[in-house]
């Protein structure tokens, strides 16, 4: 797939893909989406990327590996959970804060850091397995 | 957790307001920390000298909190917490009992052993391919298995332990590696799946996916409920995942291939939970369904049992005729499945333990005798007793043990199945047990006399090393067999406790939901 | 409804178990993902059918005001998908790596691990 469109236009679809799916994730806080949905967005524009320009630039792009992602993501979903153990109420139970960024008040929630944390384990998983299919084929 | 009053329970939310003591986390702890130690673990792969070192520090908390888990549970009745703060029906709650805590203490002191294995077993590579950190997760999906109250929540963790196996088993990508993992991998998704109908048919039922619910809500729903589709769909799926007779083929194609440490975490383990499940599901949830199934199920068990141990007496290779030997095994406990008495399930209970350390050792004791002597084929592996005599005694105990002779742990567990047996008027049963216990013997007398009491043949002179952290393993497993051989006292009295919580689930449903909060 | 949804479930299930006793690995996954397809159905219809009603509450209120669909099954059916995607894309790659180092997907050439004509055991020494 060495077409010149498409290798042009890849990294600006992969660039607003992930910038979507970070959207998907954060809007999942009250409404449709969320951390699956939009890991799932994530990991195809690097799939997407990595058809076009090949595997070596899309894991020189990510710098991490894509497992190591996946581990910080579930790293995280678990100490989100593990928070409330601070106070007093059973195990991933929702705690809420807001604070205020530039007089806007803004929703922190342990909710939302599990969703980030299933976003990056999506994204990692996912990637690594289109990484690995994408390799073998130009074996 | 005394909730029911106005303050500690908000019904219109159905949230619980009471505050959750400290010490209730240790039903979260032993699945929660493998998580964490695996996450961390996978997010430091390319750090392979560390892994070992931080694996081991990991199960070491696990079967820490295990063990005051088991204690608690042991001294105080079930612990129970359930997710989010929900009332127990609507969030997913943890409840361990007797039976869940006991097989989880065991399954974490066979990983910790597993993982001090490793070190030998796995080299740089395997670490870089994420060894320990599929071995830790796939710890977290055990004790999720054991200690989760809701039946979907069930299938999720076995779906987390099942997609661990296959990174584990798949280690190395060699080609037998990759030819047992598509037949394991694809069998275990099929049975997996059984697993989810089921559960979609019991949702449909029951309206509820809670355990303790659905017990108290079974009796009212017979006659009206297919409950009976129910058990027997759960028997194949379960059944399947313990690799009983007619559906235990995937088991012999693939544990022979992986390295030999996965083997011994996968014949100690897995199977085990399979054999959980169906104890679960079968005695506590669809009590009265078991009851018309008896029948049924001690066919399976005894057919398991014969066609198990017939297939290791057929093996060249050590590692295959261990994977018939737990075949065999799985077949005596689903014996006591099938009798569904008190010292039934007991003695299945006891069998459970005693497996899970054996068979685990057994395995590691095979790869201990291929390090000695570069094989597991019998035509060739020969002369370890002269060489290595204290591999010698470890395989003694070790076969002693499986076959069910004293002074090692088979003995009790397998009396009280043939005494139950016996007083259930199921003779043959009985008698299926006794002969497993010889054709073990014969199965296994065989690896001993060819490997380690033949003279060596003259091309495969046993190399003169010492495998220190073998030694060590074997070591660690071996205690846990003597004890149960010499003093089951303990043993029988957890497995007691274990059975009657299963037999009479009244004490389960209270601490679930306990007085007044009954929505 | 519901009798409609469950003849489509059993057309599901007759499909991937056709497909899942093939010999060749590929048609064996179809059948797979056809089979969890299947599933997720089945656990949709056991939640029951409700029409057009989506279970969101509206603003101000603690509860839904009418009778709404039963959000438990999709969020049953969503970690289904999760899961069975996963495995499936595993099993892709796995299927993907053994076609290329055995040479074939065809099951009754798969035998590397568990060869023909095997020797028995020695009798003695």
């Amino acid at each position: 797939m060495q077409t010149l469109i498409f290798r042009t236009v890849a990294p600006y679809l992969t660039s607003l893909m992930v910038l979507f799916s970070v959207f998907v994730l954060l809007r999942g806080h009250n409404e449709p989406g969320g951390g699956f949905i939009g890991g799932l967005i994530a990991a195809s524009a690097f799939a997407i990327y990595a058809i076009a320009c090949g595997v070596e630039p899309v894991r020189r792009a990510l710098y991490f590996h894509p497992l190591a992602i996946s581990g910080s993501g579930l790293m995280i979903s678990a100490l989100s959970g593990l928070i409330s153990l601070f106070f007093g109420v059973p195990f991933l139970t929702g705690q809420w804060t807001v604070i205020h960024v530039l007089g806007v008040p803004v929703d922190i929630s342990t909710v939302l850091f599990f969703d980030i944390g299933v976003y990056l384990v999506v994204v990692g998983s996912i990637t690594s397995i289109a990484l690995g299919l994408e390799e073998r084929e130009h074996d | 957790m005394a909730v029911g009053t106005a303050e500690t329970v908000d019904l219109s939310g159905a949230m619980v307001l009471a505050p959750a003591p400290l010490a209730d986390w240790v039903v979260v702890a032993p699945v929660a920390i493998p998580i964490i130690f695996g996450a961390f673990l996978l997010m430091i792969r390319h750090e392979t000298r560390l892994h070992a070192t931080i694996a081991i520090v990991g199960l070491l908390t696990t079967l820490a909190f295990n063990a005051a888990l088991l204690a608690r549970v042991l001294d105080q009745g079930p612990v129970v917490m359930t997710m989010g703060g929900w009332l127990p029906p609507f969030g997913i709650s943890f409840a361990a009992d007797a039976l869940g805590a006991s097989f989880s203490f065991a399954a974490t002191l066979v990983a910790v052993v597993g993982a001090v294995y490793a070190i030998t077993d796995i080299g740089s590579v395997g670490r870089r391919y994420g060894f320990y950190p599929f071995m830790m997760l796939m710890m977290a999906g055990v004790g999720g298995s054991f200690l989760t109250g809701d039946i979907f929540n069930l299938y999720v963790w076995f779906e987390v332990f099942l997609i661990s196996s296959f990174g584990m088993l798949v280690l190395g990508s060699e080609r037998p590696q990759l030819d047992g993992t598509m037949k394991y991998a694809i069998l275990n998704l099929i049975g997996t799946t059984f697993f989810l109908i089921a559960t979609a048919l019991l949702y449909g039922a029951f309206g509820t996916l809670n355990m303790a619910d659905i017990v108290r809500k079974a009796d009212g729903l017979r006659g009206t409920a297919p409950l009976m589709t129910l058990a027997v769909f759960y028997l194949l799926a379960f059944g399947m995942k313990a690799a009983a007779f007619p559906v235990h083929f995937w088991l012999p194609a693939s544990y022979h291939t992986p390295r030999i440490v996965t083997a011994a975490l996968f014949g100690g383990v897995l199977t085990k939970v399979g054999v959980y499940a169906l104890l679960r599901t079968e005695v506590m949830l669809f009590s009265p369904e078991r009851e018309v199934l008896s029948g049924l199920i001690g066919w399976v068990a005894a057919a398991t049992m014969i066609v198990g141990i017939m297939g290791a007496l057929a093996q060249t290779d050590i590692r295959r005729v261990l994977g018939f030997v737990v075949i065999s095994g799985v077949g005596v406990m689903l014996a006591g499945l099938a009798l569904g008495t008190m010292e039934g399930v007991a003695g299945t209970v006891f069998y459970a333990f005693h497996s899970m350390v054996v068979m685990s050792a057994l395995y590691l004791l095979a790869g201990v005798m291929n390090g000695i002597g570069g094989t597991y084929t019998l035509r060739t592996l020969s002369g370890l007793y002269a060489s290595h005599p204290l591999v010698a005694v470890f395989a003694f105990l070790l076969m002693l043990s499986v076959a069910g002779l004293p002074p090692a742990s088979g003995l009790w567990p397998k009396i009280m199945l043939v005494e139950a047996s016996i007083e259930a008027g199921s003779p043959w049963l009985a008698f299926a047990i006794l002969a497993t216990g010889l054709l073990t013997t014969l199965a296994l007398g065989r690896v001993f006399l060819l490997a380690i009491w033949r003279p060596a043949i003259e091309k495969a002179v046993p190399s003169p090393t010492s495998p220190t952290i073998g030694y060590v393993a074997l070591g660690a497993l071996a205690v846990p067999t003597l004890l149960m051989g010499l003093y089951p006292e303990p043993f029988i009295s957890v497995a007691e406790h274990a059975a009657a919580g299963l037999l009479d689930a009244s004490v389960y449903i209270g601490s679930v939901f306990p007085e007044g909060v009954v929505p | 409804m519901e009798a409609n949804l469950a003849i489509t479930v059993g057309i599901f299930y007759a499909v991937s178990i056709y497909l899942m006793l093939s010999k060749h690995i590929i048609r064996i996954l179809l059948g797979v993902a056809i089979f969890s397809n299947g599933v997720n159905l089945t656990l949709f219809t056991a939640g029951r059918i409700t029409r057009e009603v989506p279970p969101i509450i509206p603003v101000g209120l603690d509860m839904p005001d009418v009778l709404t669909a039963n959000p438990l099954p999709q969020a049953l059916i969503l970690t289904a998908i999760v899961i069975s995607f996963s495995l499936f894309a595993f099993l892709l790659v796995l299927a993907f790596r053994s076609y290329q180092e055995l040479g074939t997907d065809n099951t009754e050439g798969m035998r590397i691990a568990e060869p023909e004509g095997e020797e028995l055991p020695p009798l003695g020494y």
